[in-house]
């Protein structure tokens, strides 16, 4: 039982570990890349936003200049913006018949 | 048991009708709704004077606009808009060539939905499909010179009343409803649509701008801005409208804009053409 215990906890800590041992480098990297991506579906529905391209801009910019921690918040700023994007446009797909004249 | 059935089957077919009608696109409906909007909430501004947008609904705008068009700043822009209808193409065509009366009076009828090919012609699309068809290089959608063809078409068109059709066709409804849809569905950061500004908020100032009714808006077309400090076509306004609710514009002319202009030109019919235009 204590094995399987020990077991589960190292399991457990694998992804931290894995996290931890990620360079500033290939974190940023990974959020922009998540960032791109959403802002792409958000083009594709026909609504992304322009704060979204100027994070990731400002994320570019900041890794170029070798500031991987500014370059990673900047990224995960973009990529939550483009998923509010995503959102809005959902909403919207029914939500504008409530503001038609009648 | 019989009966039972009988029974869920009616049931189920008023629902489905009843789901059919709330869908159903209806422009001539939509047409007396949006117009009864704003004379009701505009009863000092006559129906023909929604055209002049702003000056419709502030006298100090006015009486400015009355002073300026004395030496309206769009005169260069119809000076250049005719010699462009008329500069001969490579092949000796010219612009005018490729209107009905060699695009004279004729704004009041654009866009038009063209059933060859399934979707909504816009004046500047029809000027550059011109200008392609006969090996030329197109112009900027949002650039002078097309503010200037087009300033040209519309003040030879003053006066006379849109015409738009919506053919008993389902995609020019589509199209239709397409476009009412893009002008009220909220886009951008700042969460607005064309109607936050335009059906909800017309008279208000958002900073210093007195915002225009959506009723007419489209007849003065092009303007000159004198917040852009030259002409602006249609696209210039649509794609900017977008920007400043921090929204990605989409490429003029895409369909979601052409069937904006076609929602609202259709909104506009009976009401005369004023353009070119000018705003603050």
């Amino acid at each position: 039982m204590r094995n399987k215990i020990i077991a589960a906890l190292l399991l457990a800590a694998l992804p931290v570990g894995a996290a931890l041992a990620q360079s500033p480098q290939d974190q940023f990297k990974a959020a922009y890349e998540k960032a791109e991506a959403t802002n792409k579906k958000a083009g594709e529905l026909r609504n992304q936003w322009t704060v979204t391209a100027n994070a990731l801009k400002a994320a570019k910019a900041a890794a170029d200049a070798g500031d991987f921690d500014k370059a990673l918040k900047l990224a995960e700023q973009a990529e939550a913006l483009a998923k509010a994007s995503i959102v809005q446009t959902e909403r919207e797909k029914t939500a504008w018949k409530d503001a038609v004249i009648r | 048991m019989f009966r039972k059935i009988l029974i869920s089957v009616a049931c189920c077919a008023i629902f489905a009708n009843g789901a059919l009608a709330a869908e159903t696109i209806n422009p001539e409906q939509d047409f007396k709704e949006f117009r009864q909007f704003f004379q009701s909430k505009f009863p000092q501004v006559k129906l023909e004077d929604f055209v002049n947008g702003p000056y419709s609904v502030d006298e100090g705008l006015r009486k400015q606009w009355i002073e300026k068009e004395e030496f309206p700043p769009y005169d260069f822009a119809l000076e250049k808009g005719k010699e462009l209808m008329a500069k001969p193409f490579a092949n000796g065509k010219t612009i005018a060539d490729c209107f009905p009366n060699k695009g004279i009076g004729i704004r009041q009828d654009y866009p038009y939905f063209d059933a060859k090919e399934g979707q909504v012609i816009t004046l500047e699309l029809a000027v550059n499909r011109c200008l392609e068809q006969n090996g030329e290089k197109p112009f900027s959608y949002t650039g002078d010179d097309m503010a200037s063809v087009t300033a040209y078409m519309a003040f030879t068109s003053r006066g006379k009343p849109f015409d738009i059709k919506i053919p008993n066709d389902p995609r020019a409804l589509a199209a239709y409803e397409h476009g009412k849809q893009y002008f009220y569905q909220r886009r951008g950061q700042l969460n607005f649509s064309c109607a936050s500004c335009h059906v909800q908020s017309p008279g208000e100032l958002i900073r210093s701008e007195r915002l225009a009714p959506a009723l007419g808006i489209l007849n003065a077309m092009p303007i000159y801005r004198s917040e852009w400090g030259g002409m602006g076509t249609i696209s210039r306004r649509f794609t900017s409208c977008n920007s400043q609710v921090r929204g990605v514009p989409l490429k003029p002319q895409d369909a979601e804009y052409r069937d904006v202009e076609y929602y609202l030109s259709y909104m506009a019919n009976g009401l005369p053409i004023v353009g070119p235009g000018s705003r603050p």
